[in-house]
């Protein structure tokens, strides 16, 4: 199902001191589908990330989310917190950020404080133990459940999350920013670590919320993964876009494959087609 | 104590004789670098001013010895008895007695507290200590907000136990407001400093965090100490009113609360109203932090102590989660500054000085930060313990500071260091502290 784009990011740049970690980059990221944002280390492709979910400021340039309601967001405005709690874009971390000493449980609550701040009277009514907090807590704690179920950790939901396996950390780390209902869900680099057998998990879920209606955006160096399950790639290089098409037309691109992996040509066809 | 299993020992650090020796050795030799002049050589103004002195070489030679051995002692403390998992290492039926004993003890905690005006009614030491301790159970609480539950190291907490003294002490001396009205706005006026010292350090982590805290509370008893007109200065303010029974005095006068309810006056009537007073807020500190604990709130703060970017990409407002944080502990600060005010009827800056936010924060930290249960027995240990030492004289900070040290040695995250979960699926089970992060700012 493609409609209008979820996302439009025009002439974004983003510079440190000196440095140009992102230059004049355009793309967008369709409703409904998922979108992959790849390139060499060093790319720009976190920085993008981080501009997006609002964790730096863009020195220039315009970020738009549109929901499917039609109402937009300029991102690039909205400050910290405000993006994932009004325009709803959630995201995940490279180097895993759960809350260690909560449980998986517990870890899934927070992630839907916002809609549980307001059912308990900005806490008022909760500490009176209102009946309407009540039902919405037991509300909150289904949602989790059910995440907890698709990443099929239901039977460790009390234990700590610090506790969990790498590969179920990410799995958990998903769940949790889908358990704030978002419009976009941005992952950075979300197979990362894992083996073969998790990566595959890893793609099957994130179709799975695909075809829940959510949109991803994802960062990754996973060719496998990449190739399977976007429908839409974008390639940086030095801050730059090189590329932007289907998995295919990456896929055959010669800029993209010299870029990717330097001259070694051979050995980027091989990774490429490999992934095929 | 279980004796130490063969699989225990393994997995305990394994610290070789050298090298205990060889720590022992180093601490000798810094013990002799700063007692050999302190201690060794003795100075004194002779009778025309010329200067004399002696050497102790004896008695230095003694104080160096008892370092090494004592280091050596602490050293082979920390290999046997270090942070080791004592529960993991009991049989399981004795797991469960602990656990059932554990289960009893708050009961039976609370039941005490209460039984205590009833079974200490003539003995008014115990009394005046168990209001004391309650304050400091009270204080620990309200600092446990802060500290344990978001993570936020504050050391000046006492600024607000000072809002709240004074907020009450001028309030009832200036227009003779009751307790019962001033003691909300004491703990509105703290709530609101509170936020005062929230926004300026909302950008500071760690250490700090913790210097401008401390700053902060510094600020505050100067102020008091120099703004003459309003709070007396050093001189503080005497003469505070103290609190009824509802608007019925505790006195011997005719329409006292003795005489209304037909009983004999007697002076302990007030110490125990002042008791039950100090426990009922105590408790309220209690119940309000066990019910934040489990809403989006209180859960915040902890998420918040766990990992502060990612609650920021949760869409959680963590300016908002802050300053509640530090306002509502200092709201309990204030309401036991209240408390304080009218149980002495006297107050100055000297009350509020430093050492007591030291002295309330180490009951959070030996308590094991966000354990209310901890807390209570940290302050019992710290406020009572000290009591129970004072048989030991001038060498009473001594033994005091040797079993703080032996305590930190023995659980380093405090009397109770592991976490309880704020809400669960099927089984409620205890977090290892070690999962549980201490907050960065």
């Amino acid at each position: 199902m493609t409609g209008a784009d979820i996302l439009e990011v025009t002439h974004l740049s983003m510079t440190f001191g000196g440095i140009r970690a992102v230059n004049d980059l355009s793309f967008t990221a369709t409703r409904g589908a998922i979108t992959a944002l790849i390139g060499p280390n060093g790319a720009g492709k976190t920085t993008v990330f981080n501009c997006i979910t609002g964790f730096y400021k863009p020195t220039a340039g315009m970020i738009r989310l549109v929901h499917a309601d039609g109402r937009d967001f300029l991102l690039e405005r909205l400050f910290d917190f405000r993006i994932a709690k009004r325009a709803k874009v959630a995201r995940t971390f490279q180097n895993i950020r759960l809350f260690s000493g909560m449980t998986l449980l517990e870890n899934l609550m927070v992630a839907q404080h916002n809609p549980l701040m307001r059912a308990s009277g900005f806490t008022v009514l909760g500490l009176l133990g209102a009946p309407r907090y009540r039902a919405a807590e037991r509300a909150a704690i289904e949602r989790a459940r059910h995440w907890l179920d698709r990443i099929g950790l239901t039977a460790r939901a009390d234990d700590a999350a610090g506790n969990l396996p790498y590969g179920d950390q990410r799995r958990l780390e998903i769940a949790r920013a889908m358990c704030t209902e978002p419009a976009l869900l941005c992952l950075d680099e979300p197979a990362a670590g894992l083996n073969a057998r998790e990566s595959e998990a890893l793609s099957e879920l994130l179709l799975s919320i695909r075809a829940g209606g959510t949109s991803l955006l994802l960062i990754e160096h996973d060719m496998s993964v990449v190739m399977e399950i976007s429908d839409r790639i974008v390639v940086l290089d030095h801050g730059v876009k090189i590329a932007d098409g289907t998995p295919r037309e990456i896929r055959d691109d010669p800029k993209v494959i010299a870029a990717y992996l330097g001259s070694d040509e051979e050995f980027a066809r091989a990774e490429m087609e490999g992934s095929a | 104590m279980a004796p130490p299993s063969s699989d225990a020992r393994s997995t305990a650090p394994q610290a070789g004789f050298a090298f205990i020796l060889k720590r022992s050795l180093i601490s000798a030799a810094i013990a002799l670098a700063l007692f050999s002049l302190m201690i060794g050589v003795r100075t004194e103004a002779g009778p025309t001013g010329v200067l004399i002195y002696w050497t102790r070489f004896g008695d230095l030679a003694l104080l160096v010895g008892a370092v090494f051995i004592g280091s050596i002692a602490v050293e082979l403390a920390r290999a046997f008895v270090g942070p080791v998992d004592i529960a993991g290492r009991m049989p399981e039926a004795l797991r469960e007695i602990l656990a059932a004993l554990q289960r009893f003890l708050v009961p039976a905690l609370l039941a005490f507290a209460v039984l205590i005006p009833v079974i200490f009614y003539q003995q008014r030491y115990i009394l005046d200590l168990s209001i004391l301790v309650l304050t400091y159970v009270m204080l620990g609480w309200g600092l446990n907000i802060v500290v344990g539950l978001a993570g936020l190291l504050d050391l000046g907490y006492v600024a607000f136990y000072a809002v709240g003294a004074y907020s009450y002490a001028l309030l009832s001396t200036t227009f003779g407001l009751s307790f019962w009205i001033c003691l909300p706005l004491a703990g509105i006026l703290a709530a609101f400093w509170g936020m005062m010292l929230g926004f300026p350090v909302l950008r500071l982590k760690g250490d700090y965090l913790a210097i401008v805290t401390l700053a902060f509370g510094e600020i505050i008893r100067i102020v008091l100490l120099n703004w003459q007109s309003l709070t007396g200065g050093p001189n503080g303010i005497s003469g505070i009113p103290r609190p009824t029974a509802f608007g019925i005095p505790l006195t011997a006068g005719a329409d006292g609360l003795a005489a209304r309810l037909g009983i004999p006056f007697s002076p302990t009537h007030r110490i125990v109203f002042l008791f039950y007073l100090i426990l009922a807020l105590a408790l309220l500190t209690n119940w309000a932090t066990i019910r934040l604990r489990r809403l989006p709130i209180g859960r915040a703060w902890e998420a918040l102590r766990e990992d502060e970017v990612a609650c920021r990409a949760l869409g959680i407002n963590t300016v908002v989660t802050k300053l509640t944080a530090f306002a509502l502990g200092a709201m309990f600060g204030g309401f036991a500054g209240a408390f304080f005010a009218t149980r002495q009827g006297f107050i100055s800056p000297e009350s509020f000085s430093f050492q007591e936010s030291a002295l309330v924060l180490a009951i959070v930290v030996l308590g094991g930060m966000g354990s209310q249960l901890g807390v209570a027995l940290a302050a019992i240990a710290m406020i009572g313990g000290f009591e129970l030492f004072r048989g030991f004289d001038q060498y009473r900070m001594l033994v005091f500071g040797m079993a703080m040290v032996l305590l930190m040695i023995w659980r380093p995250r405090g009397l109770i260091g592991h976490r309880a979960p704020s809400v669960y699926l099927e089984r409620r089970e205890a977090i290892a502290a070690d999962l549980v992060k201490e907050g960065h700012g």
